[in-house]
């Protein structure tokens, strides 16, 4: 094991500009988040308890925190080192910290993580 | 019974009200109906008040602004007559009571009248003194008109009538003391000139010394008042109309009008005629109680306690609080223990503060001064081992709300003593909360300014709670709460609504321990997602609530608990502490501190093999790997070989021992062995908060026991203490004797079933320090050891329970919980670096 960073790149043939296959939806457990490497970007995806996915940047705006081992809700995702809270649909804080930038997701047909990049 | 209290009882059968039956009707005794009722008192009492002055209570406060004519007489009630009309209480207004029958008990007024009582709460308060001098009372023993005392409505408007008069020009104030001063200026604003004819050295001496006094003299004699110090009054002058004073060693001075006001005496007078303990005032016991006497209580200026008579409000509120407790029963242990008087007042225009003593007393006392008679700045400060034991501060009150903190509190002092009276440099960070700037760090764990919160505030939110949550503010280490709490109550001028989610166990849902403990055992709510399904409003999760819920689930279903990983905070899903770096530190168990050369090699070839950052022994007796990322977890572990310490969890965390009596010279006790049990016991039990115990080996307590969430300590005769609550961390307090037992066995139980009541009745993250005081020592310990309620066995079982069902987990290194458990989430690289060492 190396970083442990999954590294999705581009290069596959099928993908159209932007769209990303992270993998396995089931790398995510319900209710956690999991840091990616994609494209030079760190972007926390996160499987709330409804099925559906957000996804955010993975770096705390505040002193660097890993975004990825927060604890969420339906709503928010409270950074683990000094709780900050962000809106998970948005990536704005709701506590007065700089913003998260937050990247389109859902999960395909068959079971995969498909991130859109701008 | 006498036929008066048989006859009432019998026509009252519908009523089946206790009857309290109050005397006085003023500030105190207001207050203390007032508390009453908030504590449900409506339903247990019938209420009587009996008041001499014929209206509700007033702000007698306020008079001196009635006086002056800033606020009308209407402005400055606090108790209309609609409000005693719409609480049910019968206010006999202008009805004096003269005597009670404490046999028969009843109270005899002056209308005739025999009142019944259960209970009985004295508030007379107290009257202007008049001292002796010729000429005061007319020969039918009425005060001569044009001469006024100035205690109540009626004085007031008698004072400003009569000097509204064209004819009246000059009056005389007898009486150079804090409410001379306010009657004088109060005068003045009628057009009259007054004067100050004070018998003491100087003004105000009952706050200050003769240098503030002299200062203050400058300050209200540049007001157009004159002031005549060491002078006594022998005489009013006049025959039809009052036409002067005649002092002893001075000239006579003419006047109009005279206002005495020289002090204030207590009004005993029916305590007295009816037998009950008076000396300065009538005595009462730390519950208000009159001494002997289970159904008479007193309350207010009347009163004497532990040698004490006060003539301000703010004692009173605290007793008016004790009283209602005690009469209600709503908290059968308030205690009323003195106050230790800080007064912040604007005399005549003047600010001025006093607490505590004027001058120093012994030769060690240190005394800070300054003096400005020009500007009429005047502070002084007594100190003593280094903490404030007195201060005077006139003309200037911009350190006065950080003086009284000090003094109140006892805080240290900063070393440069001219701080205290002014402000050089920035503020210090306990500095009062009016006068921090608002750039000044409050929250010094989320570096939260003055100015956040009350920019906050101002933007709507006024709860605690709610501006905690907005800024972080306070939820840190916690230590700046009370200064949080300060800053918001300043910000919102009082305006702080309750909140009502402060009771919530967690804030996600609207329950209250107790009550969410047994709708989770009813619906039967194993798992954290079901009980936001079942009880949060809209089943809405909150990611708050969490882990507070997590632990109590685990805590109440022990083995049957359905864990759910999300639920956790992420040191609970890695089992190690995360890091500023988002690296974890890895504390493996040591039992009561004692390690081999064995461990010590494995913990030396793991800090080699995994290039650990920094090996550090820690403040709770054992080693601590610090800096290894997430992946590695599981691989340190398994190479260690050894259980977690939890050092991470809201848990059970340590046993700190000394080496005891195997080894050392004074140990009475096998502290060591001890120590290891009691850990080995109580692994891993999760708990509300923090749980650090130690066992030490005799009373000189080398392992820090009456600091300890429990504390052991071994005495001579193979006994051993138990000590429970005590901290030493943000906040600190010596524990609590709970129980002297014969054998480590009973030690164990004990702290066992302890630890159990602890976590059933806690709440989310209120350590032993807060749980203990909270509940009572007497009261746990008549639950723990003595079994009052006869929960010892249950809690015993669930104890066991719990005991039962530990799992390291740094187990699930081979077959990790989650996906991905142990991958990392963060990218290390732009992130600060634990420096290597
Ligand atoms: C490692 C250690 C310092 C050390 O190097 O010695 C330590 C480290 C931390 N302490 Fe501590 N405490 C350590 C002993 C103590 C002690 C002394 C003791 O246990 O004998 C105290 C005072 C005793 C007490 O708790 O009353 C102590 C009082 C605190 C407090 C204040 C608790 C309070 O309410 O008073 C906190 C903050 C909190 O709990 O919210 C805290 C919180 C922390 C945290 C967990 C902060 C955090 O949440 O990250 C620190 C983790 C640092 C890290 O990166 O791993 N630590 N901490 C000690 C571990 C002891 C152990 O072996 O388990
Ligand atoms: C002008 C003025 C300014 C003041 N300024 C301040 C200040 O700035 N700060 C401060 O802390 N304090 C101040 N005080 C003091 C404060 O008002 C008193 O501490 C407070 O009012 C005491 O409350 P009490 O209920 O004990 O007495 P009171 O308020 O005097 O109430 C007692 C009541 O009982 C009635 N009563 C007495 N005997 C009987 C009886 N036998 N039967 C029926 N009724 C009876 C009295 O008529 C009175 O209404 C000031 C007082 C005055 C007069
Ligand atoms: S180890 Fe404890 S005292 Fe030291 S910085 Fe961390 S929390 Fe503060
Ligand atoms: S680093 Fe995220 S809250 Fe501080």
């Amino acid at each position: 094991m190396s970083t442990g960073l999954s590294k999705t790149g581009l290069s596959d043939a099928g993908q159209s500009a932007g769209l990303h296959v992270l993998g396995r939806l089931d790398q995510v457990p319900v209710g956690e988040g999991r840091a990616f490497g994609v494209d030079g970007e760190q972007i926390a995806v996160f499987r709330l308890r409804d099925g559906s996915l957000r996804a955010l940047s993975a770096v705390c705006p505040h002193k660097g925190g890993p975004i990825a081992d927060g604890t969420i809700d339906q709503a928010l995702v409270m950074c683990p080192l000094h709780q900050h809270s962000f809106e998970l649909d948005t990536g704005c804080s709701t506590t007065g910290a700089g913003p998260l930038r937050s990247y389109p997701v859902h999960a395909d047909g068959e079971g995969n993580i498909i991130l859109q990049l701008p | 019974m006498t036929a008066v209290a048989s006859r009432s009882a019998r026509t009252k059968t519908v009523d089946s009200r206790r009857r309290l039956v109050v005397i006085g009707n003023g500030m105190a005794g207001a207050r203390a109906v007032e508390e009453i009722l908030a504590r449900g008192g409506g339903v247990q009492y019938r209420i009587t008040m009996f008041g001499d002055e014929p209206y509700g209570n007033y702000n007698r406060i306020m008079l001196s602004h009635v006086l002056s004519g800033e606020e009308s007489a209407g402005d400055i009630f606090l108790n209309s007559l609609a409000w005693y009309r719409e609480n049910d209480i019968t206010l006999h207004a202008g009805v004096r009571a003269e005597k009670i029958d404490r046999f028969a008990r009843l109270v005899f007024s002056d209308d005739g009248r025999a009142t019944p009582y259960d209970v009985l709460v004295i508030a007379t308060g107290s009257r202007s003194h008049l001292p002796p001098m010729d000429g005061l009372y007319t020969p039918g023993g009425l005060l001569r008109p044009g001469v006024f005392a100035f205690r109540t409505i009626d004085d007031t408007h008698g004072m400003v009538s009569y000097a509204q008069q064209d004819h009246h020009h000059r009056a005389v104030v007898i009486g150079g003391g804090l409410l001379g001063l306010e009657a004088a200026r109060g005068l003045q604003s009628h057009g009259i000139d007054v004067e100050v004819v004070h018998s003491g050295g100087h003004l105000m001496n009952a706050q200050m010394g003769p240098d503030g006094g002299a200062v203050l003299r400058r300050s209200v004699e540049a007001l157009g008042i004159r002031v005549h110090t060491g002078s006594r009054t022998t005489a009013i002058l006049g025959d039809d109309r009052v036409r002067g004073v005649r002092l002893r060693d001075m000239p006579d001075i003419g006047c109009d009008m005279v206002v005495v006001a020289a002090g204030i005496r207590p009004n005993v007078e029916v305590a007295v005629t009816s037998g009950l303990p008076v000396e300065r005032a009538i005595v009462v016991d730390d519950q208000m109680r009159v001494p002997d006497e289970d159904e008479i209580y007193a309350v207010g200026e009347c009163v004497q306690h532990r040698g004490e008579v006060y003539g301000l409000v703010a004692p009173l509120w605290e007793q008016a609080s004790v009283l209602a407790d005690h009469v209600t029963g709503a908290n059968p242990k308030a205690a009323y223990l003195g106050t230790r008087t800080a007064t912040k007042l604007k005399v005549a225009g003047v600010d001025v503060a006093s607490m505590g003593l004027q001058a120093p007393e012994r030769d060690t006392d240190e005394h800070v001064v300054f003096s400005e008679p020009s500007r009429g700045v005047f502070k002084s400060i007594v100190i003593r081992d280094s903490k404030i034991v007195g201060a005077t501060l006139l003309g200037d009150s911009r350190k006065v709300a950080y003086l009284t903190q000090a003094f109140d509190r006892g805080l240290p002092l900063p070393e440069e003593r001219v701080s205290l009276l002014f402000d050089v440099g920035g503020p210090a960070e306990e500095a009062g909360v009016a006068e921090l700037g608002g750039d000044a760090q409050v929250c010094n764990c989320n570096g939260v300014s003055k100015q956040a919160l009350v920019d906050t505030v101002a933007g709507g939110c006024n709860t605690l709670a709610g501006v905690m949550d907005a800024t972080r503010a306070g939820k840190g280490c916690g230590s700046c709460k009370l200064l949080v709490r300060q800053v918001v109550e300043w910000a919102a001028d009082g305006a702080v609504a309750e909140d009502p989610a402060a009771s919530y166990y967690v804030p996600g849902v609207p329950l209250e321990k107790a009550a969410l403990m047994k709708a989770i055992r009813e619906q039967n709510l194993h798992s954290v997602s079901a009980v936001f399904a079942a009880l949060a409003p809209g089943g809405t999760e909150d990611a708050k609530s969490k882990m507070g819920l997590a632990s109590l689930l685990k805590m109440m279903w022990a083995g049957e608990y359905v864990d759910e990983r999300d639920a956790r905070f992420v040191n609970d899903r890695v089992h190690a502490n995360i890091q500023r770096d988002g690296t974890f530190s890895v504390v493996p168990q040591m039992k009561g501190g004692v390690t081999s050369p064995e461990q010590l090699r494995r913990i030396a070839d793991v800090a080699d093999k995994y290039r650990i950052p920094m090996v550090k022994l820690t403040g709770g007796q054992r080693i601590d790997l610090l800096g290894v990322p997430k992946e590695d977890l599981p691989r340190v572990w398994a190479d260690l070989d050894m259980p977690s310490g939890y050092a991470y969890g809201k848990s059970f965390r340590t046993v700190k021992t000394c080496v005891g009596k195997e080894f050392c010279r004074y140990g009475t006790g096998d502290s060591t062995r001890l120590g290891i049990e009691i850990e080995s016991r109580f692994q891993g039990i999760e708990s509300p908060a923090k749980l650090k115990l130690a066992v030490s080996g005799c009373p000189r307590n080398c392992a820090e026991s009456l600091v300890k969430d429990v504390g052991v300590v071994a005495v001579e005769g193979g006994r051993w203490e138990i000590y429970v609550g005590g901290a030493a961390g943000a906040h600190i307090r010596k524990g609590d004797l709970l129980a002297t037992v014969d054998s480590p066995e009973t030690v164990k139980l004990l702290t066992g079933r302890f630890m159990q009541y602890y976590r059933e009745r806690a709440n989310w993250l209120e350590r032993t320090y807060a749980f203990v005081p909270r509940v009572g020592i007497e009261h746990l310990r008549s639950v723990i050891v003595d079994d009052a309620e006869g929960i010892a066995a249950q809690l015993d079982a669930a104890m066991q329970e719990s005991v039962d069902a530990y799992v390291d987990p740094w187990t699930e290194r081979d077959d990790p919980f989650t996906p991905g458990q142990f991958r990392t989430s963060l990218p290390l690289e732009v992130l600060p670096q634990v420096p290597v060492r």
